[in-house]
């Protein structure tokens, strides 16, 4: 009941946090998307790279984030403390599951398909828009949903590097060993990972389930 | 340079697989418009790569494939295969697209106007025998196998493309449904007197749509007859084929 009374005392700040919260994870995501899923697109054209680049970007999703931030923090330009060099790094975790699920969806679809498509005179243009693209949205939007999930759970840990979000409750309960203060930011962030998960969730049903032939 | 009557030409052209291996040796052919080439031979004798050659999916190792008189490798590719109908075995419809849309593609590509676009579409659908109303907003995987090999010769020749490739277009129906569809595309083809190239391994389908049978062994066009002449050949490999067809005929079906 304690519990309550400090969501009713604390609300604004409970709000706030969330919004920036919300923010980061919208921002890393977005971000993560826009490197991607032409990322993906590259490499599903490119057989060569597609190796070395997908090894490294699974790599960099080892690295534990707290140990990801501390090398950031020293390096110029992108490094320093704040809510920047946290969005790197945000964008780097969400990279895999946009970039992997990309070229996964690229690579499945039916070679008689695409051949058709060439045969018939469709530019390479044409033949991502209209043929590929279409066709692997259902997977890079399942792609896109957990790069979202991982990226609500990782942005918690942005708070130690001062980027804000609902970390702040939970790094400032665990200093004072607070346990209202952890659930304050505990249970925002779940719920919105459960959101988001739900949402996108319907997204993927609505514009990526494709009839297969 | 351009010979107007040439709709293909094979000027001894060799093809090798990216791994080495030669899949067409020294391949040399003429045909003219309006007539129908039906490819027949064992799998993997280099029929198929024929048809890639000609809409340059393939391009020659040596030697040179001349569409109208130009070379393939001197065409826009784009140009060419719109250019050329490409109906293959596995049909190769567009699942996310219904079967109007599948149809309408090449036009769409083409720039026309929506409502020729439209009228143009069911035109073909009926003339493959499909009730637009019906089956205009179905999906490829709302269809039988023999309704989407429909719609995949329509889409072949819906901006009436001059040149039609087909691989083995029939080759995954039932024995009726082939057999009227062969002899609707024969009727379509009296018609229309489009250039055709088709593999086949149905010697009865390549009698009855080919003006002439063309039998690839091992990469090489060692016969290239009419179809009564085919029939009547002596040269060892055409029995051969004649007699191997004739048993998997038997047992098959």
């Amino acid at each position: 009941m304690e519990f309550i009374q400090f969501f009713v005392l604390h609300g604004d700040e409970v709000l706030r946090l969330t919004g920036e919260h919300l923010v980061l994870v919208g921002l890393s995501t977005g971000g993560a998307v826009l490197i991607g899923i032409p990322l993906g697109v590259g490499l599903a054209r490119n057989p060569r790279w597609r190796r070395p680049v997908l090894g490294l970007v699974n790599v960099i999703q080892t690295i534990p984030s707290l140990a990801l931030f501390a090398i950031l923090i020293p390096l110029p330009v992108i490094g320093g403390i704040g809510a920047g060099t946290a969005l790197i790094a945000l964008v780097l975790y969400s990279l895999l599951p946009v970039v992997s699920n990309t070229v996964a969806g690229l690579t499945g679809i039916d070679p008689a398909v695409k051949e058709a498509a060439v045969a018939m005179g469709m530019t390479n243009q044409q033949l991502l828009w209209r043929v590929e693209l279409p066709l692997a949205l259902g997977v890079i939007l399942t792609g896109v949903r957990l790069a979202t999930v991982i990226g609500v759970g990782l942005a918690t840990i942005a708070a130690a590097i001062g980027a804000g979000g609902l970390g702040m409750f939970i790094f400032r309960g665990l200093a004072m060993l607070d346990s209202r203060l952890i659930l304050a930011g505990a249970i925002p962030a779940a719920t919105m990972a459960l959101a988001a998960d739900l949402i996108l969730g319907r997204v993927e049903q609505r514009f990526g389930a494709r009839p297969t032939a | 340079m351009t010979v107007a009557s040439t709709a293909v030409e094979f000027r001894s052209v060799s093809f090798r697989h990216v791994s080495g291996r030669p899949v067409l040796s020294e391949m040399s052919f003429t045909l003219s418009k309006g007539e129908a080439l039906a490819l027949v031979g064992r799998s993997g004798s280099g029929k198929t790569t024929v048809l890639k050659l000609i809409n340059r999916l393939f391009e020659p190792s040596a030697g040179e494939v001349l569409v109208e008189g130009v070379p393939t490798t001197a065409w826009d590719p784009i140009r060419l295969r719109r250019r050329i109908g490409y109906v293959i075995q596995e049909v190769g419809l567009f699942p996310h697209l219904t079967v109007a849309r599948n149809v309408g593609l090449v036009p769409t590509l083409e720039g026309w106007e929506p409502e020729r676009i439209r009228v143009r579409v069911r035109e073909l659908l009926r003339m493959v025998g499909l009730s637009p109303e019906r089956f205009g907003d179905r999906y490829p995987h709302e269809l039988s196998g023999g309704q989407r090999q429909r719609v995949g010769v329509a889409r072949a020749v819906a901006a009436d493309p001059p040149l039609v490739l087909m691989d083995e277009p029939f080759g995954a129906l039932d024995p009726i449904t082939r057999a009227e569809l062969q002899q609707e595309f024969r009727d379509l083809q009296m018609q229309l007197k489009r250039t055709l190239v088709f593999v086949t391994h149905d010697i009865p389908e390549a009698c009855l749509l080919g003006s002439r049978i063309g039998l690839v062994q091992d990469g090489r066009l060692v016969e290239c007859l009419t179809p009564e002449e085919f029939l009547r050949s002596e040269h060892p490999e055409v029995q051969a084929v004649l007699r191997t067809l004739r048993v998997s005929n038997r047992y098959d079906r």
